[in-house]
């Protein structure tokens, strides 16, 4: 680099750089949580139930093979839009089809991938069919582009 | 090694090496079981082995970092170590509670561990990378808070170098982000927005801090370039780094909620994320060929060039791949994200990890100029063959992630293969991939190997030009 270029000039991009940046991204941070995503994420919807169902998701650990809305493990399917792609949107269809699917888990398929039986409540599996559904009603710019997520 | 106490950096390296070897032998029941689904099930479920495999490598990542911070800071100050007992003390209660995390993973069913460690309390757990039982994770922060206060009061008794500066911001950084993965709000799009702040923000913010540091700090040391030079360039690469890394952090918003400006933002920014590496690509290559001597470690001028290429190519090339909002939308969570993860991760953290243990093991085993010629050479056997293989691992991911977007995510519903039949069409690719794990393992061993050789270590270089002030 040339000698006109000092090593104070490259502190001071540094500093005023971040210092800049870190300001604009808490702002963004305010409008999105404050402003924006009270529209988008159907908070008015996030029931007991929602709310019980997502702690059933965390204490199974469901994210280390799934996904949620394209994050967590690419070893089984996306389930953001399970609701949608199993249950065809109704929230009747998606409770007994979550009953029976819990339920008949591990397959034993030799050679199949296998998800293993976590034993749940009749509640717990009501529990996270509700929050499985409330996610996928958060408006998330129209991802996946297809059913199959 | 000018001051004795740097010495306690080496437990910290043997500990980190030990769990590295343990991450991978868990990547390899992972990719097998991605090709024989019930690989070692129902003993240890996909999600478990997944989840050893990312906890170790953050683990161990952090030990490393802790290991190059003693051992940097004390020589950069010109004084001892602070408290060469609160290192030793931490590193204990860090390396047990490490562990006893990880065999709780693996012995005891994920829902109880939340239930025996009161989660409920204060529930934390179940969110991908930060798993950790809530007691493990306020553990890490009460060590971490230790160990930055040991730093500290050593740089703030000697001398105040940029490196010391730069390496203790990013390990601020670290500490503060950390304070985030506590906050686990009910509402999943408010989680996932918060939880970027210690994924993103670590692994696109404040780590390149460190890395930059430790980069810098091995540059001086086997280069002889004046450290003003030096100091300029790291500067550079980090204001680079947070300028475009913090609103880049928009590349994670686009599809979880948070409105549409974050399309442009995230891509614009993250898109220009590429540059800080490839001016540590400049940097590295630039000062070696300016060097002032021929350090004799010859391997560790290698592992800090090539953790400058790899990274360019992992984080700045893979990520570039699928960080713009139209092209992302069709590559979100698939193979693609796994490749451009795996390639990322071992360019910039894993390597430049190796780089300071390549650089500061030998001089704290008693060879101030490196170690034997052999075994040197098996090191470097070691760098390529590791190297190599991530190359096709990524490589053949990548293969595995463009198959699977084409059938999976391109065509319209009802036209599309299902999660599961597209994971059939794409399994050649896994296959070898883990061909490709294999090399890897094998990689390892013989880098291991390569601390058993012994030999006459490396003989002193002459100096050319002025003789450097302080390497």
């Amino acid at each position: 680099m040339a000698e006109r270029f000092t090593k104070s000039m490259a502190r001071n991009i540094y500093l005023g750089g971040s210092t800049f940046f870190i300001l604009l991204f808490l702002v963004l941070t305010f409008d999105t949580q404050y402003r924006a995503m009270p529209e988008r994420d159907n908070r008015d919807q996030l029931t007991e139930e929602v709310v019980r169902g997502k702690h059933v998701w965390e204490n199974n650990n469901c994210v280390g093979c799934h996904s949620i809305m394209g994050e967590g493990a690419y070893f089984a399917p996306e389930l953001a839009n399970v609701f949608d792609r199993r249950g065809g949107g109704n929230s009747d269809v998606f409770k007994a089809y979550m009953n029976a699917w819990m339920n008949s888990m591990p397959t034993n398929v030799p050679g199949r991938r296998q998800m293993p039986d976590f034993k749940l409540t009749d509640q717990q599996i009501e529990d996270l069919s509700a929050f499985l559904e409330w996610t996928s009603k958060v408006d998330d710019n129209d991802w996946p582009p297809n059913i199959e997520g | 090694m000018k001051y004795e106490s740097q010495r306690v950096a080496m437990p910290y390296f043997i500990f980190a090496l030990v769990l590295f070897a343990g991450q991978i032998i868990f990547g390899l029941v992972l990719g097998m079981q991605y090709v024989v689904g019930d690989f070692l099930f129902p003993e240890i479920p996909f999600n478990v082995a997944r989840m050893v495999h990312t906890n170790l490598l953050i683990v161990w990542l952090l030990f490393g970092f802790m290991g190059a911070t003693y051992y940097l800071v004390p020589e950069e100050a010109q004084t001892e170590l602070y408290s060469p007992l609160l290192a030793w003390i931490l590193f204990w209660v860090f390396a047990v509670a490490g562990t006893l995390t990880i065999l709780g993973y693996l012995f005891v069913d994920y829902a109880t561990l939340a239930d025996v460690t009161m989660n409920k309390l204060l529930p934390t757990m179940g969110r991908e990378f930060l798993e950790q039982p809530t007691i493990t994770k306020i553990g890490i922060a009460l060590v971490v808070v230790g160990f930055l206060f040991n730093i500290m009061m050593t740089a703030l008794k000697g001398r105040k170098t940029v490196v010391n500066i730069v390496l203790i911001t990013g390990l601020i950084g670290l500490a503060a982000l950390w304070m985030f993965s506590f906050y686990n709000p009910s509402n999943l799009t408010t989680d996932k927005y918060f939880w970027w702040f210690v994924v993103h923000l670590w692994v696109e913010g404040v780590w390149e801090l460190i890395m930059g540091a430790i980069l810098a700090y091995v540059l001086i040391k086997i280069t002889g370039v004046d450290r003003e030079v030096i100091e300029k360039w790291l500067y550079v690469i980090i204001a680079m780094a947070l300028i475009t890394g913090i609103i880049g952090t928009g590349h994670h918003f686009f599809w979880i909620g948070p409105p549409e400006y974050w399309l442009w933002l995230g891509s614009v920014f993250s898109a220009l994320e590429p540059l800080p590496f490839f001016m540590m690509v400049l940097f590295a290559f630039t000062m070696i060929n300016r060097r002032k001597r021929n350090h004799p470690n010859k391997v560790a001028t290698l592992w800090a060039m090539g953790t400058a290429v790899m990274a360019f190519l992992g984080a700045g090339v893979w990520g570039f791949l699928h960080t713009l909002a139209p092209v992302n939308y069709y590559t979100h969570g698939t193979q693609l994200t796994a490749a451009h993860g795996h390639m990322s991760f071992y360019g910039a953290y894993v390597m430049i990890v190796l780089t300071i243990i390549s650089y500061a093991m030998p001089i704290m085993r008693g060879r101030p100029y490196g170690n034997s010629n052999t075994a040197q050479v098996v090191e470097m056997w070691g760098f390529w063959l590791m190297t190599i293989s991530m190359v096709f691992i990524t490589l053949f991911l990548t293969g595995a992630g463009i198959l699977q977007i084409w059938l999976q995510r391109i065509p319209e519903s009802g036209e599309a293969l299902s999660f599961m039949a597209t994971q059939d069409n794409i399994s050649l690719f896994y296959w070898a991939r883990m061909i490709a794990g294999c090399f890897f393992m094998a990689g390892l061993v013989v880098y291991f190997g390569s601390f058993f050789i012994k030999g006459q270590a490396a003989p002193a270089d002459e100096v050319r030009g002025p003789a450097p002030t302080d390497a």
